[in-house]
This record gives C-alpha cells, sequence and structure tokens, in this order.
C-alpha cells in the first residue's frame, strides 16, 4: 500500500525567516498547518493568527476546587465528623482553615494547568507524522519548519509548493502519514 | 500570548527627554549558535562519565549510607537515639529541616519570581536551581517524617496526613505543623511539575538524538518522558501559558512556604519566637541560603563543564547581588529583632535576646553574625565579584550561618524559657550528627544522578533569549 501524503514540510534556517513565512502562510487561508521551532518565538503566534491560549480556564477550575477542598475538609473533620473542642476555639472558621485551602489552591491548580495543557496540546501522542521525518532532530535543536497539512481544504500540493518556495523555503519535502 | 503589535508608536515625549539606550547584557557569550548549545548540553549527558563523577558518586553514596543507616537505627531503637531532652525538644531535627527548606526556596525564587520578573539571566541557572529544590525538599522531608519515630504513623492515621487516627480523631488543623505538612508536601509537588514540564523539550533533543545515533533504549527512555513533544508552535503556545501560570502560582507557593514554616516558631509563645518579624525574615533568609548554595554548586559545575559562555560573570554577579540584598535584609532583621525586643518592654522577651549575644549559645550566634551579617557584605566590591574563587568560599560561609542561624534561633529560646527551674543546655548525639551529615551524600547522589542524565540547563530557554532568537533582527527594541 503506498503511504498516503501527509503533509508537506518546508524548512527555513532563522527566526526572522520563519516569522515571515507564517504570515505568509496565514494570510493564504490555511487551517490546519503548524510551525515547528526549537523554542518558543517571540511573535510568532500572532504571525500564525493563534489565539491565546485557554489554559488558563483550566487553571481557574483547578484553583477554585482546590480552595473549596481545603475549606470543606477541615469543615467536614473538625466541625461535622469529630467535633472536638481544641483551645476553646470554634469547631470551624475560615481564618485557620485558610493556610491548608491556600496550598490546596495553589497544588490543583498546578495539576488542572498541566492537565489543561496536555489536553489542549493532545499529547502525549508519541507516533506523529512530522517525528517520523529524518529532519525533526533539526526542528528542536537550530532549524525552523512549516508544516501545511494535506487535509487542509486549500491543500493542493503544486500550489502549496510554489506558495513555500515564494515564502523562502529553503528545502521542501513531502511527510507520509 | 497575546500577539503585541510589533509597530510601536514612540510617544512624543521620548523626543524630548532623549532616553539613554541601555546596552542589554550578552546572556550567551562568544556570539554561539543555536546548534552550539544544544550540542554542549547535550554532550554532557551522551559523552563517557568522568572519573571524577564516579570519585564523587562513591563519596557522597558512602555519606548518604550514614542517614540511611542511623534512621534504621533510630526507627528500630526509638527517638530517644537523638540528643531531645527537656526542656530542648526540638533539636537539630528541626534545624535540619528549616535549613534545607531554605535552601530549596533559591530555585523556586529563580524559576517562577524570576520568570515573572523577565530576569532573562535565570535562564541557564534555572533548572539546576529547580533540581537542587526538588533534592533539598527530600532530603528536608526526611526530618518531620523520622521525628515521629515509628515512621509508618507519618502515612498511616494521624500524625501528619488528614487521616483519622484509631479514635476516629483528626489531625489538629489549628497547629501551624499541620499547615507545614500541606505547604512542604504542595511545595516538593509543584516543584517537581514544574521542573518536569520545563524538561520535555529538552528530553524530546535527547529522544532524537538517540534515535540518530541508534540507541533504541535511551531513545525510548527519554522520549517516554518528552510525551511525544515535536517543537510545534501550536503546542508551545499553550505551553508558554501554562509555564506563565505555573510561575505565577509559585511565586505565592514559594513565599507561603516558609512563612508557614515560621509559624512554626511565631505562632509559639516562647521568647525570642513569638515575633511578626518572622515570615519576612524567614523568607529573606531563606533565599539568601539557597543563593548561596546555587553558587556553591554552579561555580564547579561551570569549571568542570566550561560553562563560562552560558553562565557569564553577569550571571555570577547577578547571584552575588541577590545574596548581597538578601543578606542585607536579614541582618536588619536580626538588628530589628533587638530592637523590639528593647522597645516591647517584656523582660523575658529581652533576657531571650540578651541570653543569645552573650548567653551559652553566644559562640553560634556569632558565627551566624559573621557568616549572614559579614559575608556577604564582600559582594558590593565588582572585583571580588569577579574572583570566582572567593565568591564559592563565601557562598560556602553562606550556607553555614544560615544552618546556624536556625540553630540559634530553635535551641537558645528553648534552653532558657520562662522557668529557670527547667533550663538546660542541649547537645546532639552522634546520631544527631551523622543523620545530618548524611543528608548532604543523599542531596549529592541525588545531583550527580541529574547532572548525568538530564540536561543541566534548559536548552529552548537559552535559544530563546539569544540574538538570533528576535524575529526582527535585533533592531526592534521592545
Amino acid at each position: 500500500m503506498a503511504a498516503t501524503l501527509y503533509g508537506l514540510i518546508a524548512r527555513f534556517d532563522s527566526a526572522p525567516e520563519i516569522y515571515h513565512a507564517a504570515e505568509i502562510v496565514r494570510d493564504a487561508g490555511f487551517k490546519n498547518w503548524d510551525c515547528i521551532t526549537p523554542f518558543p518565538v517571540h511573535g510568532l503566534d500572532g504571525a500564525m493568527g493563534v489565539k491565546r491560549s485557554n489554559v488558563p480556564k483550566f487553571s481557574i477550575l483547578g484553583g477554585i476546587t482546590g480552595f473549596t477542598t481545603g475549606m470543606s475538609l477541615i469543615w467536614f473533620t473538625g466541625a461535622f465528623d469529630y467535633k472536638l473542642i481544641v483551645g476553646g476555639k470554634p469547631y470551624f472558621s475560615p481564618l485557620f482553615a485558610f493556610p491548608i485551602a491556600y496550598e490546596l489552591t495553589i497544588l490543583f491548580t498546578a495539576f488542572a494547568t498541566i492537565a489543561g495543557m496536555f489536553i489542549l496540546n493532545w499529547l502525549p501522542q508519541h507516533y506523529h507524522p512530522t517525528l517520523k521525518s529524518e529532519q525533526i532532530i533539526r526542528g528542536l535543536d537550530d532549524t525552523f519548519y512549516v508544516v501545511i497539512e494535506a487535509r487542509d481544504p486549500k491543500f493542493d500540493l503544486a500550489r502549496v509548493k510554489n506558495l513555500l518556495g515564494e515564502a523562502g523555503a529553503k528545502e521542501i519535502s513531502e511527510l507520509e502519514a | 500570548m497575546a500577539h503585541v503589535n510589533q509597530d510601536h508608536v514612540s510617544p512624543a515625549i521620548l523626543a524630548e527627554v532623549k532616553p539613554a539606550t541601555l546596552a542589554r547584557p550578552i546572556l550567551v557569550e562568544n556570539n554561539r549558535s543555536f546548534n552550539w548549545v544544544t550540542e554542549k548540553i547535550c554532550g554532557i549527558i551522551e559523552g563517557k562519565t568522568p572519573t571524577w563523577w564516579w570519585i564523587m558518586f562513591a563519596v557522597c553514596g558512602f555519606l548518604a549510607s550514614f542517614t540511611v543507616g542511623n534512621l534504621i537505627y533510630l526507627v528500630t531503637t526509638g527517638v530517644g537515639v537523638w540528643g531531645l531532652a527537656n526542656p530542648v525538644n526540638w533539636g537539630w531535627a528541626i534545624v535540619n529541616f528549616v535549613f534545607w527548606i531554605g535552601i530549596g526556596h533559591a530555585g523556586t525564587l529563580i524559576s517562577a519570581i524570576l520568570c515573572l520578573l523577565r530576569q532573562k539571566w535565570r535562564t541557564s541557572i534555572n533548572r539546576a536551581a529547580e533540581a537542587m529544590t526538588i533534592f533539598a525538599v527530600v532530603c528536608a522531608g526526611i526530618f518531620p517524617v523520622f521525628h515521629v519515630g515509628r515512621v509508618w504513623f507519618a502515612v498511616l492515621p494521624g500524625y501528619l496526613f488528614p487521616v483519622p487516627n484509631a479514635n476516629g480523631i483528626w489531625p489538629n488543623f489549628r497547629s501551624p505543623l499541620e499547615w507545614d505538612v500541606f505547604a512542604v508536601s504542595t511545595y516538593g509537588t509543584v516543584s517537581v511539575l514544574f521542573w518536569y514540564i520545563g524538561l520535555i523539550p529538552d528530553l524530546a533533543i535527547l529522544r532524537d538524538r538517540f534515535f540518530a545515533k541508534g540507541n533504541k533504549i535511551k531513545s525510548a527512555i527519554y522520549g517516554f518522558f518528552a510525551m511525544g513533544w515535536r517543537g510545534s508552535n501550536r503546542h508551545w503556545s499553550n505551553y508558554e501559558m501554562a509555564y506563565l501560570v505555573l510561575a505565577g502560582i509559585s511565586t505565592p507557593l514559594v513565599l507561603s512556604v516558609h512563612t508557614i514554616v515560621s509559624f512554626d516558631f511565631a505562632v509559639s509563645l516562647i521568647p525570642g519566637w513569638h515575633t511578626t518579624i518572622f515570615p519576612p525574615y524567614f523568607v529573606a533568609g531563606a533565599i539568601f541560603s539557597g543563593f548561596g548554595m546555587v553558587l556553591t554548586l554552579m561555580l564547579p559545575l561551570r569549571a568542570i563543564f566550561r560553562l563560562e559562555d552560558l553562565i557569564t560573570q553577569y550571571h555570577i554577579d547577578c547571584m552575588c547581588k541577590i545574596v548581597l540584598a538578601t543578606g542585607t535584609i536579614v541582618g536588619y532583621a536580626y538588628g530589628m529583632e533587638f530592637f523590639i525586643a528593647w522597645y516591647g518592654a517584656n523582660p523575658y522577651e529581652g533576657f531571650a535576646f540578651v541570653n543569645r549575644a552573650f548567653g551559652h549559645y553566644a559562640w553560634a550566634y556569632w558565627i551566624m553574625i559573621t557568616c549572614n551579617v559579614i559575608t556577604p557584605q564582600f559582594f558590593w566590591f565588582k572585583k571580588i565579584r569577579a574572583n570566582i574563587g572567593f565568591v564559592w568560599i563565601l557562598s560556602i560561609f553562606v550556607n553555614v550561618g544560615m544552618w546556624f542561624e536556625r540553630f540559634v534561633i530553635t535551641i537558645t529560646s528553648l534552653a532558657r524559657d520562662y522557668l529557670p527551674s527547667s533550663w538546660g543546655y542541649y547537645s546532639p548525639t552522634a546520631v544527631d550528627i551523622m543523620t545530618y551529615f548524611g543528608t548532604f551524600g543523599i542531596f549529592g547522589v541525588l545531583f550527580l544522578l541529574f547532572i548525568r542524565f538530564l540536561p543541566i540547563m534548559p536548552m529552548a530557554e537559552i535559544k530563546a533569549v539569544m540574538p538570533q532568537a528576535d524575529v526582527h533582527g535585533g533592531h526592534n527594541k521592545h
């Protein structure tokens, strides 16, 4: 069975080059495409038209859960499950419960943030056509790539090759799925 | 992160005031390429294990066996093997605990607070400093867990974790010691998560490099932990946001951890402990000691692995200045404690401080003052900051001084509290001493494993602050 085409991968050698190439691909109206960079290139999100990340939404949910967990844990243990007078103080008060609720807010936020990052990035994903490319090793080292997927409605092999060539790609090759 | 419009409109005032253009400090010297950074950092892991590594590993392993052996002795015999006795019921165990936890704080300061403050020089030291944090928390955790004697009760019902004991009673959540359990375990967990998130892109590089070299096993191991990272910019976008949020929550976390540690003392009624200055004073001291330890670890690493281009004199200057600033805050706190003891007109409080400086433990007090107040003042001078050997020696003094600070606070107040008939003098036993020194072995073993198997610097982050990373070719100042 012949390998199906996943997309085209084009090499660029510097951060300014990938930045301008990303602007060109964005303006050409592609949706299913990506840039491979060894580090987060400052400003590339805007050049690609990537929207602000949704990770903080996970974080705030985690934070609220953590705070509630802390407060209810202390209320449940001290004022509900086993009422015990300690030092003549109330069974429950948000004041002495605060440090633990605070720590749990942070703990749960951290877990939610990381879970959010993994979910939004669809990781772990140990198999991916880009990873099969022999070039990827340089994509994490010092080289930059644009990958345009074949499933994009605007994808047309000859036209995309042309576009990437005009954008200044040093090398264009096909990726199999 | 939101895209910032690159076409800056200069405010009209700039033409009038003519602001000076300050040269940005160079963070990677000798105009190195991205590839050079990759080769340099990966080369440490891919190269042959150096002989010194095996020697150090053997020495640290031997030292670590002291802790392990003495803890076994403690568990099988009882907590009486430690030098604790009335009136000093808190001895070396809590001193060591606070010491190690404090060491960890510099790592989080570098990775979180300096990230929020956009201090780009943090990039080349943050990985190793975060590793130091985690290993320091491991060493710190040993003491509260083992001080209960029957360690299984530390996890099982109901000394530390919120599980009801045999009578169905829950731990007392009004106690700062219980807050401490949550603070330290959260701190340890979040530090590991933050560290791991930072490692993912670098592990992916190692995965691909080992794969290209045909080492399938190592490639699979690094690849497993790299989670299939492929450098996608859509991933970077979420990744950077997650990193920013983690930095944002680690900042209040690191400040709260040592605050809560100081509550262990401040919430009690012992003279010398019951003061409101404790939280900021402890946090400053923690960062002071932590940076001392960062310098102690990074300067030899820099020399051994020839990392002078990545840890430049500018980095060392910055670290020395933080030691100077926090050390001076600590010195101020020592003075303020005395002032308040006098101004508060409480005879017990006044006695506690006079006793610290001139009583039975005066020797410890003056070691503390020498190491913590005088040592950092050397860092005012550029020539001293440039003398790497001298900086390293001073960093050791900082570590010693901060251990003595915790010793002075804990022991002097307990040995001389309200009731003269119960005054005493505390001395550690051989078991105390060996358990403590052994933790340096544990720390050393963990740190050596780290530098052998993991990238000691975050390659992606370093590349991002290099001039070539600027998409406008370095012409656009923003």
